[in-house]
């Protein structure tokens, strides 16, 4: 799995922190999503798609 | 296969969500999308914000692009509207627009057969999104619908044209003081545009989120120059179009060439607002009234139980579908953008596991092998619908975030943190509990912790407390 953000698009909701904490972050000055984990161990795979679909700004994008 | 497909009406963010859960939750049969607009799907939100702005085009507004959209293996019924449905037969009418079928035009409505080429049988869900209610027509701009995707500067689109071209300097007039409202209205002024905000709310956005955090963002506004105003428009001035010149109005998707240009706008004391473009963010109505199905109850939005199922086998997510949210113990409907996600895929969970019982009834053997999601692994139950709603919005530099119910309470308690700067902390309140809460200008990790702490509703000073120490740790 590898995941792509299109961060200039995020909108700072948190979801994808909220799902996968270990591969999402946020900036502390206005939230925009931090990518911590471009290459996610296979435990995190469901979480990442999870994140990826409920982002409200369509930023992630994963390639299985 | 039994034939049948799934149609999704509503080609939007409610619409496109539930579409991919059917695909990544086993659904392998035939599966139709079907939207009234001749666009890709696309994202409202930034209509409002980026795309006003001018920052984005149109092509950014894209949630998939055509590779993504062709990997789901859609039947794709863009420019296509649902006229009707026959609950009891599961037969949908689509009424012209690309690719429909000859069957599957004017008003036929028959008994499903199981075959499947004809897409006016279907089986839900059915997520939905509002059309925008025009009860006005020229000479103001529909907003939450982008017009043909060409870049900004070669036309624009009904929401950015006039307001992102022209390089500022002109007297806009927004006619509604809610959320949207006052969003256009920032943009319009970091764009150098005089602007006048009129509604009816004696504060803007008093509505959503209340009258003390609705002033403070009242405060920003005029500190920016906004002039804002409390009125009901009583109509609106026009001269005849400059055959040279009229390009701004004309452009909207709905107007003739000729259509008048937009002098003023009159509210009902008497005033006139002059104005060189004028913006209605008035609200919309879902778009329910083709669901004339009298098992269908469409008195607000398409009411749904639990699980966002309207019948059995009609499922309905994002801005149409009030459902019975079950933590909050009411039935509720959202405009928000999180809530088309959630509950498209919510729906689509639910819907798949309603097939999936039916299909292992004995009366249905037949169905079992061919329902499509046999392979989902052991059938799912359907799960009742019960998100924390959560909704943003950016007016300047001010990030409003709130999760919970703001809206409809009967008691809010406003904590200014910091009044220059327009941060603040909001706890709404229904019925003696803590339902919602708003955060302006807080860390994301604050904002986070406060999804936790209002999932369900409290008790009050229980709520106070811990939205306290949510937001004294770092």
């Amino acid at each position: 799995m590898k995941i792509t953000l299109d961060a200039d698009k995020c909108c700072a909701a948190g979801q994808c922190v909220l799902i996968a904490p270990e591969v999402f972050d946020q900036r502390d000055e206005d939230g925009v999503v931090v990518l911590l984990d471009a290459e996610p161990p296979a435990g995190a795979h469901d979480a990442v798609r999870e994140a990826a679909a409920i982002c409200p700004a369509a930023v992630i994008e994963v390639d299985v | 296969m039994t034939g049948l497909p799934i149609a999704v009406v509503g080609a939007s963010a409610a619409g496109l969500a539930a579409a991919e859960a059917l695909r990544r939750f086993g659904w392998r049969g035939p599966l139709t999308l079907i939207g009234d607009e001749p666009h890709l799907p696309y994202d409202r939100p930034p209509l409002s914000k980026q795309l006003l702005h001018g920052a984005w085009t149109p092509e950014k507004l894209l949630l998939r692009t055509a590779e993504q959209l062709a990997r789901l293996d859609l039947d794709l019924r863009l420019g296509t509207r649902a006229t009707g449905l026959d609950v009891a037969g599961r037969a949908l009418t689509l009424d012209g627009g690309v690719g429909v079928s000859p069957l599957a035009q004017g008003r036929e409505r028959r008994r499903p057969l199981r075959r499947r080429d004809h897409c006016d049988r279907c089986r839900g869900p059915y997520p939905a999104r509002r059309r925008p209610h025009r009860r006005s027509a020229h000479p103001a701009h529909p907003r939450r619908r982008a017009g043909p995707a060409r870049p900004a500067g070669q036309g624009g689109t009904p929401g950015s044209e006039g307001v992102a071209a022209g390089g500022g300097g002109r007297r806009l007039v927004i006619v509604g003081n809610g959320v949207l409202g006052c969003e256009a209205a920032a943009v319009a002024r970091e764009l150098g545009h005089e602007v006048t905000l009129v509604g009816i709310e004696a504060t803007p956005m008093a509505a959503a989120v209340g009258t003390e955090v609705g002033e403070l963002l009242a405060e920003e506004h005029r500190a920016r120059g906004v002039r804002l105003l409390t009125g009901a428009v009583d109509g609106f001035e026009t001269a005849p179009a400059d055959p040279a010149g009229g390009g701004d109005m004309a452009a909207a998707d709905d107007l003739p060439g000729a259509a008048p240009q937009v002098t003023a706008v009159r509210l009902a004391d008497g005033c006139r607002l002059p104005a060189d473009l004028v913006l209605l963010a008035i609200g919309s109505r879902p778009a329910v009234d083709w669901l004339d199905d009298p098992a269908l109850d469409t008195s607000d939005g398409l009411r749904c139980d639990a699980y966002c199922a309207a019948a059995p086998g009609v499922y309905a997510a994002g801005d149409v579908a009030r459902w019975d949210h079950p933590v909050h113990g009411r039935p509720l409907r959202f405009e928000h953008r999180m809530n088309a996600t959630e509950q498209g895929m919510a729906a689509a969970r639910n819907l798949l596991a309603e097939l999936a019982a039916e299909a292992s009834g004995p009366a249905r053997a037949e169905d079992a092998a061919a329902a499509g999601a046999e392979d989902a692994g052991p059938a799912p139950e359907r799960r009742p619908f019960a998100p924390v709603p959560y909704f943003w919005s950016d007016q300047y530099a001010v990030k409003i975030q709130a999760y919970g119910l703001t809206a409809g309470a009967d008691r809010v308690e406003t904590t200014v943190l910091d009044r220059a700067a327009r941060r603040a902390l909001a706890l709404y309140g229904r019925d003696g509990s803590a339902v919602g809460v708003l955060a302006a200008g807080l860390p994301p990790r604050q904002v986070r912790a406060l999804r936790a702490v209002i999932a369900a509703p409290l008790p009050w000073e229980e709520a106070r407390e811990r939205i306290a120490a949510a937001t004294a740790a770092g």
